[in-house]
């Protein structure tokens, strides 16, 4: 039968790969310990496996290099980071390194910027992995060395390492790792190793070493959660109230349960994070499909949110007429403000925006009385470990997590609230209750998906600038009102303060120019009920775009150069002017634009960004057509990210940050009406398509920084920049994302 | 029971017969490289070829593909353009999260095959089906240009 396994032995494979998985991870000295309680009554197993010296780690008989990721790869490249950095150390050989998901552990992978808790987010893997992995690799290293000079009676001095062969050249004596896994496995664990200087670097900051996971990427064979199936496995699809915050009244599932396939229907409510449905438990996903269209279904809808978005805008245009809470506050904003020679008033709209990741959300569960196994792609592991914990009654060790590759998330599977997660759990709990004993995978449609709330959340700024005589900007006033991501969750006592979620101000609050009177107030209301979260660089999705639009009407309002003007403000942040003026350089900023085709016109636009430790500036030149719709020619972009570990991801990660931006500039846009999500699936929520990229050139500042994370800071400059390239062909300042198609009458 | 010819082989599958092809290939046939996205054929993460089209298997019944020549992404690297177009992939590092890639990989190789040379023009028209979230496009174009090269 070709290709074609039964649905079971297709199931066993992963199932052994699995188990074969955790049983290699224990073989290790340290790891042994760790993994205990997912491996009770293997360890005997467990002593004949290869060397493991700690939780990053291990090496096979077959000189097979394989690294424990503790973050997720939904794209990033954080397989290739943190493989480059232990191999760097180890003097692997790259082609030899292998990357596989770490399970979910609050002891072994919590992420050292996050404090006790294991995730990925806020472009953090890179920079807080940096010393922990080379460490890592460098342990490993010593103890293969000391394995050779004991086994070569030499001294392990003179011993060199080199892609993955050990050797002496004074006995000229040599062997692969492979040959001394065992020998170096019964050798103590170092407790202090010396790191490379960044001089003697082979892998980091090559250019053409190639990702890890392009080969299984390309072939069909890369696992999401999407494709997996376990023994007995059934599909579920929910349907969930057609508003936030409604629960099912009265269903009727007779035509459901008609559906060949249909196995049953369950419901679940009362969860932490409020949402209820309905669930169709079926053998595949067509049946499921099938079956949860044909529910009947009455909704109780008397606690539902029912407001549109031009309810909430009226509202927030309310709150902006008052003070916020001060985020901010330097010097006197009114006072200066008010003996202003010149001054510029702005109102700036941002609408909620999907994730929209390629994969839906989905999640695989297993449940037995004392154990709760996911398979999945996540971001907050140790944050799903506990909320699923608490709610089925089991302490987190109990819940395991097998992390796969995600398709895409953008901060969706970052849920702090483990939305979806939940539900998976709530129902394969209710299909138990009913005596149904099978793994269940939860699969959301693209409707689910674009329905399923956790946006980036709607903001309006209400702002004001004032400059001197002399064309000096004096005085910033910038009122923010939108929802808070972190409050209501379990990161609230950590990260909101005296009123503030630092993520809704984060990019003003700091703003990097030199402006004497910066006044910076939010307003967060606490009655929308729509689900927010972070979305691809977070509160920077809208300050960058305030904060570098508006710089760019204060240097138009003093006549001067936007670039220049930029320059002059950023003497105190040397980083900021690096990337400004090599992207200025870069994009030939001192020479004209070239002139467009007949009828078409030209125009460019420059942005500068700091995120997450990160400093991005892009340069957009834009044609405005005849016709006045427009179309992106190219994007110059600069980006300082101390150490540059993998270039060619850094790359990719400026290359797709522009099109994530792009797309949410021109069509980016949730809309309710009567608390109903108006939008679907991608012919209402379009995103990028590939004839509307630009080309992209994107150029790296050497640094000796240490590195700071890529997957979000590429984003924030691209609206402004494209913004101000617009202006500067039409003469009006857009302040209502996302774009009209036509910027010229 | 339906009779479809997947990647050269006949195969029974007991199935109902509006169930789109997507969903026989992943739940029954167990070939899961070929992705769901919309279900409405409008990103192009489901494509396989049929009889040498790019087809969208999302929205194509079983019943209206049986006994036709059915090739998925797990079969490129036999084919001769196919291979070719990964190896670009693969060279260029297009992927990021590369859950749309089989899809792009199905519908660069139809373009290739039926297009030596394409231009930047031929590759947005035979590409703009197919959704990359991650935004991969400047690299698919390249690979594309690539792989061209190879097969010239």
């Amino acid at each position: 039968m070709g290709k074609i396994e039964t649905p079971d032995s297709a199931a066993r494979g992963i199932l052994n790969v699995s188990r074969r998985t955790l049983l290699k991870g224990a073989g290790g000295l340290a790891l042994g310990i760790f993994f205990a309680p997912l491996l009770r009554g293997v360890d005997a197993l467990a002593a004949s496996q290869p060397f493991g010296p700690n939780a990053f780690v291990r090496i096979d008989s077959d000189g097979v290099v394989t690294v424990l990721a503790k973050h997720l790869e939904m794209g990033q490249g954080s397989y290739t980071g943190l493989a480059t950095l232990l191999a760097e150390e180890l003097d692997a050989d790259w082609d030899k390194v292998r990357v596989e998901g770490a399970p979910a552990d609050a002891k072994l992978y919590n992420n050292n910027a996050f404090g006790p808790m294991q995730g990925t987010g806020g472009s953090t893997a890179m920079a807080n992995s940096w010393e922990q992995m080379r460490n890592a690799g460098a342990t490993a290293r010593a103890m293969l060395v000391a394995a050779a000079a004991q086994r070569w009676g030499v001294p392990a001095g003179e011993i060199d390492v080199a892609q993955g062969v050990v050797s002496h050249a004074g006995s000229g004596r040599s062997a692969g790792f492979g040959e001394l896994v065992e020998a170096a496995a019964q050798l103590p664990v170092p407790q202090q190793v010396q790191l490379k200087e960044p001089k003697d670097f082979k892998l980091i900051g090559k250019l053409d070493l190639r990702r890890k996971d392009s080969f299984d990427k390309t072939d069909g064979s890369a696992l999401f959660t999407q494709d997996l199936k376990l023994p007995g496995m059934l599909v579920a699809m929910v349907a969930y109230p057609p508003r936030f915050g409604g629960v099912p009244r009265a269903v009727d599932a007779s035509q459901a349960r008609a559906v060949r396939d249909v196995v049953d229907v369950v419901e679940f409510r009362d969860l932490p994070h409020g949402r209820a449905g309905v669930a169709v438990l079926a053998k595949n996903t067509w049946a499921a499909r099938q079956g949860r269209d044909a529910l009947a279904i009455e909704w109780d809808e008397s606690q539902a949110f029912t407001l549109g978005s031009e309810e909430i805008l009226a509202q927030y245009r309310e709150a902006a007429g008052k003070p916020g809470l001060p985020a901010t506050r330097t010097g006197d904003a009114e006072a200066a403000l008010a003996g202003a020679a010149k001054t510029v008033e702005a109102e700036y709209e941002f609408p909620y925006l999907a994730h929209a990741a390629m994969e839906p959300m989905n999640c695989l569960v297993k449940l037995s009385d004392e154990r709760c196994e996911i398979w999945n792609g996540e971001q907050f592991q140790t944050v799903d470990q506990a909320l699923i914990g608490g709610y089925l009654g089991l302490a987190p060790e109990q819940v395991s997590l097998t992390q796969l590759y995600a398709g895409g998330s953008f901060g969706r599977r970052a849920s702090s609230r483990s939305d979806y997660l939940l539900e998976a759990v709530a129902i394969a709990k209710a299909a138990r209750e009913k005596g149904i004993e099978a793994p269940v995978k939860m699969v959301w449609t693209r409707e689910d998906d674009t329905r399923g709330g956790s946006y980036r959340p709607m903001y309006l700024h209400r702002v004001r600038i004032g400059l001197d005589e002399a064309g000096t900007l004096q005085a910033w006033h910038n009122r923010l009102v939108g929802q808070s991501i972190i409050a209501g969750t379990s990161m609230e006592a950590a990260l909101v303060r005296d009123g503030i979620d630092h993520t809704s101000v984060e990019g003003l609050s700091n703003l990097a120019y030199a402006v004497p009177n910066l006044q910076v107030e939010l307003s967060t209301p606490a009655n929308i009920q729509v689900p927010v979260l972070w979305w691809r660089s977070v509160g920077h999705t809208h300050t960058g775009y305030v904060a570098e639009t508006m710089i760019d009407e204060a240097a138009v309002a003093a006549g001067k150069d936007p670039y220049a003007f930029r320059d002059a403000l950023l003497e105190s942040h040397p980083r900021h002017r690096g990337v400004l003026r090599l992207a200025a350089e870069q994009a030939g900023w001192d020479k004209p634009l070239a002139p467009g085709a007949d009828g078409e016109k030209r125009g460019r636009g420059i942005a500068v960004h700091e995120s997450f430790g990160s400093f991005v500036a892009q340069v957009v030149e834009v044609t405005v057509k005849g016709d006045g719709s427009y179309r992106v020619d190219r994007v110059v972009c600069a980006v300082d990210c101390g150490i540059a570990i993998n270039p060619d991801v850094i790359r990719a990660q400026m290359e797709g940050g522009i099109g994530f931006a792009l797309a949410a500039v021109r069509h980016g846009a949730i809309t309710l009406k009567e608390g109903r999500v108006e939008q679907s699936n991608f012919h209402d929520y379009p995103v990028l398509r590939i004839n509307e990229m630009p080309r992209v050139e994107v150029h790296i500042v050497p640094s000796a920084e240490n590195p700071t994370g890529v997957g979000e800071p590429g984003v924030p400059p691209l609206a402004p920049a494209l913004a101000n390239a617009l202006f500067a062909v039409t003469g009006v300042r857009l302040r209502k994302l996302p774009f009209p198609a036509q910027v010229m009458a | 029971m339906i009779t479809l010819n997947l990647n050269g082989k006949d195969h029974e599958l007991d199935v109902a017969d509006d169930m789109p092809l997507l969903w026989a290939l992943r739940d029954v046939a167990n070939l899961t490289g070929t992705k769901y996205g919309c279900g409405m054929a409008l990103c192009g993460a489901c494509t396989v070829n049929v009889e040498g089209q790019p087809t969208r298997s999302c929205v194509t019944p079983v019943s209206a593909v049986a006994g036709k020549r059915i090739t998925t992404i797990e079969a490129m690297g036999e084919d001769p353009v196919g291979r070719v177009v990964q190896d670009a992939w693969r060279r260029l590092d297009v992927v990021q999260c590369g859950y749309c890639q089989s899809g792009q990989i199905m519908a660069a190789t139809a373009l290739l095959s039926s297009n030596k040379a394409p231009t930047d023009a031929d590759i947005d028209t035979a590409m703009s089906g197919n959704i990359c979230r991650c935004a991969t496009y400047v690299r698919i174009r390249a690979a594309i240009h690539q792989a061209a090269e190879q097969l010239a």
